[in-house]
């Protein structure tokens, strides 16, 4: 299915909620990783949360893209002129950018349901989203192998580091459950071959980064899974960092960089 | 204008156009052309009416804008009316593409150029990879991450210096 004309009106609305979280999170956690540039524990770690960062944003400008064919507004638009309820991201890319433990924990968490969900978008009916998720995935390699390296070397180093960790894993893990909260119109995607039910993106997932956090020596903790964000029920936290992240764009005094 | 748009018809075919896009480099590898690291596609040229395939190597080179301007401007100077810039996806770009005349650009920019990227991309790719200012394969890699999305850091323990190379995608 590549014919965009051609999709019916409840397909394109179902197809579209998908494409909102997934640029709606990738932008938020690409903003949050850009917090760091500068302030990272060591050089190294700071080229690579602002290069994380980077390509975070880049994958963000392609959802956009692909929702404006769907008849969405333009990239710029969704991502600086919308407000708090109108975003769609599970809550754990809003969450303050708090110590490096949490910003590392979150990170292998989101990349590792990223590559599970693009591993299956990649067989989607809709053409053009199989094949942004193709090319996608490929730049991923990269942001695994880094994060799932912190994983293995903060886990058990130090006692401090453990229960840094620990503490992070603890307040990240219902939240990023939160990243297969199905958005509304799974029903019709699924029967129409657009993804697969979130309930299975998560059992792969869980199934990729549980032995790598037990590893590491670090205990998941049994929680519910904290939804809302993909019906746009946020944390107190997202309306302070768009605050920060629309301030220029919604200052009026330069429309284009 | 019917005389200015046949002389444009002459001078618009595939040929004059790959040539034309020969003169445009990426910004951040400024001796390299886009038609050399391999991201041009394909060229469909229809009357003064241009289309170009454009693959990106990363999606979030912040690069790829200044590229495509300068795509426009080029063949709109050959005498194109309009020119579109299509980014293409499939199949995804990878280091394969590259040509010889990029690879050695790339060597003399002291960044080693990158090997035949596999199915699945592991850190074997980066072990005892050429620096590109000895030869030496007793290099070892620092940061997965480096001045560009495309971009790693590494260093050669043979002649002490540190050295990057374009990722395998």
């Amino acid at each position: 299915m590549g014919n965009l004309s051609r999709m019916p009106e409840p397909l394109r609305e179902a197809v579209g909620n998908l494409l909102l979280a997934m640029a709606d999170e990738e932008v938020l956690i690409g903003h949050r990783d850009s917090e760091w540039v500068g302030h990272a524990p060591i050089l190294e770690a700071d080229i690579a949360i602002a290069s994380i960062a980077q390509d975070e944003i880049g994958h963000a400008i392609l959802w956009y893209s692909l929702l404006q064919e769907l008849g969405w507004p333009d990239p710029d638009r969704m991502a600086y002129f919308r407000d708090p309820p109108e975003f769609r991201n599970a809550t754990l890319v809003e969450l303050p950018r708090g110590d490096w433990a949490f910003t590392v924990v979150r990170q292998f968490l989101f990349d590792f349901a990223e590559k599970v969900r693009l591993e299956a978008l990649m067989g989607s009916a809709w053409t053009p989203l199989a094949e942004a998720a193709a090319k996608v995935r490929r730049e991923e390699t990269y942001h695994l192998m880094h994060s799932r390296a912190w994983i293995a070397r903060l886990g058990d180093a130090t006692e401090e580091s453990h229960q840094r960790m620990q503490a992070a894993l603890d307040l990240a893990w219902p939240h990023a459950l939160g990243l297969f909260e199905p958005a509304p119109g799974e029903a019709l995607r699924v029967a129409e071959g657009i993804q697969p039910p979130e309930a299975e993106l998560r059992a792969r997932w869980e199934a990729e980064v549980r032995p790598i956090l037990e590893a590491a020596s670090l205990v998941i903790p049994q929680a519910e899974p904290i939804y809302g964000g993909r019906a746009g029920r946020h944390t107190e936290h997202l309306a302070s960092l768009l605050a920060d992240f629309q301030l220029v764009a919604r200052s009026g005094l330069g429309e284009t960089w | 204008m019917v005389s200015d748009g046949r002389e444009a018809k002459g001078r618009l075919t595939r040929e004059t156009i790959l040539a034309a896009l020969e003169t445009v480099k990426d910004p951040e590898i400024p001796t390299v052309s886009i038609v050399d690291l391999g991201l041009i596609y394909d060229v469909r040229v229809k009357d003064e009416e241009v289309e170009v395939d454009f693959a990106p190597t990363f999606v979030g080179c912040p690069a790829l804008h200044a590229m495509e301007r300068e795509i426009v401007e080029r063949l709109q100077s050959l005498g194109a009316h309009s020119v579109r810039v299509r980014r293409v996806y499939r199949p995804p770009w990878t280091a394969d593409r590259m040509n010889e005349r990029a690879r050695q650009a790339l060597r003399e920019l002291g960044i080693a150029p990158p090997r035949p990227a596999p199915a699945e991309i592991t850190l074997t790719v980066f072990e005892k990879l050429p620096c590109p200012f000895c030869g030496s394969t007793d290099t070892r890699m620092e940061n997965l991450f480096g001045p560009t999305s495309c971009r790693a850091l590494f260093y050669c323990n043979t002649c002490q210096q540190p050295f990057e190379a374009f990722k395998p995608l």
